[in-house]
C-alpha cells in the first residue's frame, strides 16, 4: 500500500479532534484563569500602593506563585487536559513550563539538572517575545527618526 | 467596575480559544502556539493596539502570554522614545522583569519542595 | 531466500515466566491479577526513576527464576531492552545479574525481538537456559520522550500511556508439556510516513499487518490456525486500523485479533487510546497469554510485538516514523506442523 493511500485511510479511521469541545473548555478555563487575576490585580490595588496599570506586575508574579503550587501538587497538568489552550496560554502555563522542567531534572542535580534545563520549553518562548520586540521596536524606531510616524 | 471581569474573562478566553484553535486546527505544537501569541502581542503593540485591549480587559489582557511580547515592546519603545535606537537593546526587560523573575525564582523553589508523581 | 521467517526445529520452551508493575497499573490494568509483583511506589522506593525501572526488571527476571528454583549461574544469556537512552535500565540489571548479556532494542517490540534471538541461541545449542523479557517505566519515559510529568499538555484520543511493567521469561531445551516457540519471524522497517508522535498506533498498525502477512506466507499458515493473534501495543485507535488493513488484504476476519495495548487499561478513557512502552506487551504476553496457554485455553498463538523506532530528535529534525514488528508463534502442540 502506497502512503498517500494509507494516509487517507488513517485519517478516514483515526478519532476527530473535537474541536468546538476544546474551544469551549479553553474559553471557560482560560477566561477563568484571567478572572482569578483580575481578582489579585484587585487585591494589590485596594491594599498596596500599586495602581490598575502597574498591578499586572505583582499579578503576573502571583499567578506564577500559584501556578508553582498546582504544579507540584500535580493538579496543573489535569487542568492542562481538561483546558488545552486555556490553561497553557495564560502566564501560569508558563510558569508551569518553566517548574515542571525545573522539577523534573532535580534528580540531575540543582545546577545541571535544575538550572540547566528550568526553560527547556519556556525558553523559546522568552526567545521569541524578546527577538520580536526587538525587530518591532527597531522598526518603529527608524519609522519614527524618518518621521513616517509618531510616538 | 463589574464590567472589567465580565470583559476581562471574554478576552482571556478568546485570546485562549485562539490558541486552541492553533494546536488543533493548525496542528502546532503547544510551543509554536505560545511562540506564536508572544509574536502577536508584540506586532500588537508595535501597532499600538495591546495598550488599548488592556484598559478594555485588564487581566484579561495582561495576563495571556501575548502580554509578555506586548511588554517587551513596550518597554523597548519606551527606552527608544528617550534614548534613540540604543534604548531599543536596554528597555526591554524595563516593563516586564516580574514574570521571568517570579519563574526562575518559583521554578528553583518547586524543584526543593517538590517531586514529580506522574500518575493519572 | 529467507525474508525474515525463522523455524526453529528442536521447538525451545518457555519454562517460567515473571512479571512486575506499578502502582497505577494495579490499580487500573485489567490483568494487574495476573502480575506476579506490584509495587506501592512508582520508583519502587528507590531515589529516581531510573533506579525503579531497574529493580522492575531485576525482580522480574529473579520471580521467573525462582519459580523454576534456578540460581543466576545457572542462565546464559540475558537477552532484554527498554527505551530509555543507550538503555540503562537494562545493562544495570545486567550487571547486577551478573548474566552474560545482549542489549535488544526494537523499542516496544523488545519482547518479543528478544525471544527470538533466545529461541534462536537455544536452538542452535549455544545455551541451556536464557533469560529474554523487557521493561518500560512511565515517568523514566515520559521525561525522555515527552514533556516532565508535571508539564500540562491536552493529549488526544490517539494518545498512549507508558506503563510501568517488566516481563522476563525463562527459556530452555524443548519440553513436552511447556508452551514451545516453533517458529518467528523477523519485521523489516515499515514506515508510511506518519509524523504524529501522539498516533503511535497509526504509525505501527502497517508494520504488524506487513510481519502478519510475511508470517503466514512464510510458514504457510492462515489465520484459524491461530486461537489469537495477539498484537504488542497498536492501541484502541492502531488496532482499528490493524484490523481494518487486515480485511483489506484478504483476511476474512479479524475475531481472533487482539491488542495488548487496547485491553490493558480496559477502555478507561483517562488512558486514551490505551497502553505502549516496552513493558507493555511483555507483561500481558507473559501473564495473560502464557498462563492460557499453560492451561490449554490457547493451544498455538502468535505474538505480534510492534515497535515504533522514533526518538524525539528524529521527530524535531521532521523525519516520518519508521516501525517495526516482530512475530513469533508459541504452540502447546507437541510436534511443530510445518
Amino acid at each position: 500500500m502506497e502512503q498517500e493511500k494509507y494516509a487517507h485511510l488513517e485519517k478516514e479511521l483515526s478519532p476527530k479532534t473535537p474541536i468546538l469541545k476544546n474551544v469551549i473548555k479553553a474559553f471557560l478555563v482560560g477566561g477563568l484563569i484571567c478572572l482569578i487575576g483580575q481578582f489579585i490585580a484587585l487585591f494589590y490595588i485596594t491594599y498596596f500602593d500599586f495602581t490598575e496599570r502597574t498591578a499586572s506586575n505583582p499579578t503576573v508574579a502571583t499567578m506564577i506563585f500559584i501556578s508553582m503550587l498546582l504544579t507540584g501538587f500535580g493538579l496543573y497538568k489535569k487542568i492542562s487536559q481538561f483546558g488545552g489552550a486555556g490553561a497553557s496560554v495564560p502566564i501560569t502555563g508558563f510558569g508551569n513550563a518553566v517548574v515542571s522542567s525545573a522539577i523534573e531534572h532535580k534528580s540531575e542535580g540543582y545546577v545541571l539538572g535544575v538550572g540547566g534545563n528550568m526553560f527547556k520549553l519556556a525558553g523559546s518562548v522568552i526567545l521569541f517575545g524578546v527577538f520580536s520586540a526587538f525587530i518591532v521596536a527597531l522598526i518603529k524606531t527608524i519609522l519614527v527618526k524618518f518621521g513616517v510616524v509618531s510616538w | 467596575m463589574i464590567s472589567i471581569y465580565i470583559t476581562s474573562f471574554i478576552v482571556g478566553g478568546l485570546i485562549c480559544v485562539i490558541g486552541q484553535l492553533l494546536m488543533d486546527v493548525a496542528k502546532l505544537t503547544p510551543a509554536h502556539t505560545l511562540c506564536s501569541l508572544v509574536v502577536a502581542g508584540s506586532i500588537l503593540d508595535g501597532f499600538g493596539l495591546y495598550e488599548p485591549l488592556i484598559d478594555f480587559a485588564g487581566a484579561g489582557a495582561t495576563i495571556p502570554i501575548t502580554s509578555f511580547g506586548n511588554a517587551l515592546t513596550h518597554g523597548a519603545l519606551a527606552e527608544a522614545e528617550k534614548h534613540g535606537l540604543i534604548g531599543v537593546v536596554t528597555g526591554m526587560f524595563e516593563v516586564t522583569s516580574s514574570g521571568i523573575s517570579a519563574a526562575i525564582i518559583f521554578g528553583l523553589i518547586g524543584a526543593l519542595l517538590f517531586t514529580s508523581k506522574g500518575n493519572v | 531466500m529467507k525474508n525474515g521467517v525463522l523455524t526453529f526445529s528442536s521447538m525451545p520452551s518457555l519454562y517460567s515466566t515473571g512479571v512486575t508493575a506499578g502502582p497505577l497499573e494495579k490499580k487500573k490494568s485489567v490483568f494487574a491479577e495476573q502480575f506476579d509483583k506490584v509495587y506501592e511506589d512508582e520508583r519502587c522506593d528507590l531515589p529516581t526513576n531510573e533506579h525503579g525501572h531497574k529493580q522492575l526488571m531485576y525482580d522480574a527476571v529473579m520471580i521467573a527464576l525462582s519459580k523454576e528454583k534456578k540460581t543466576i549461574d545457572k542462565i546464559d544469556f540475558f537477552l532484554t531492552g527498554d527505551l530509555v537512552n543507550q538503555m540503562t535500565p537494562s545493562s544495570f540489571t545486567a550487571h547486577e545479574l551478573g548474566i552474560p548479556y545482549i542489549g535488544m532494542f526494537a523499542a516496544c517490540a523488545t519482547s518479543v525481538s528478544s525471544m527470538i534471538t533466545a529461541a534462536l541461541l537455544a536452538d542452535a545449542e549455544q545455551a541451556r537456559w536464557l533469560i529474554a523479557g523487557s521493561s518500560s517505566q512511565h515517568n523514566a519515559i515520559e521525561r525522555q520522550f515527552r514533556y516532565p510529568l508535571e508539564y500540562g499538555s491536552q493529549k488526544g484520543a490517539t494518545c498512549q500511556w507508558t506503563v510501568t511493567a517488566a516481563g522476563a521469561v525463562l527459556i530452555g531445551q524443548h519440553k513436552e508439556g511447556n508452551p514451545s516457540i516453533c517458529c518467528a519471524t523477523v519485521g523489516k522497517v515499515v514506515d508510511m510516513g506518519m509524523t504524529d508522535p501522539l498516533n503511535m498506533g497509526a504509525a505501527m498498525a502497517p508494520a504488524a499487518m506487513e510481519t502478519l502477512s510475511c508470517h503466514l506466507k512464510g510458514h504457510k499458515k492462515t489465520i484459524d490456525d491461530y486461537d489469537t493473534i495477539i498484537t504488542g501495543d497498536l492501541g484502541s485507535n492502531g488496532f482499528k486500523i490493524f484490523k481494518a488493513l487486515a480485511n483489506e488484504s484478504g483476511l476474512s476476519h479479524t475475531k481472533n485479533f487482539r491488542d495488548a495495548g487496547e485491553e490493558f487499561y480496559g477502555n478507561d478513557p483517562s488512558f486514551n487510546a490505551g497502553a505502549s512502552g516496552s513493558g507493555c506487551s511483555a507483561a500481558v504476553f507473559l501473564s495473560d497469554v502464557y498462563k492460557k496457554l499453560q492451561k490449554r485455553e490457547y493451544k498455538r498463538v502468535l505474538l505480534i510485538a510492534t515497535g515504533a523506532l522514533l526518538s524525539p530528535l528524529t521527530y524535531q529534525q521532521g523525519d516520518s516514523i519508521p516501525c517495526i514488528a516482530h512475530a513469533i508463534e508459541v504452540t502447546m502442540d507437541g510436534v511443530s506442523v510445518n
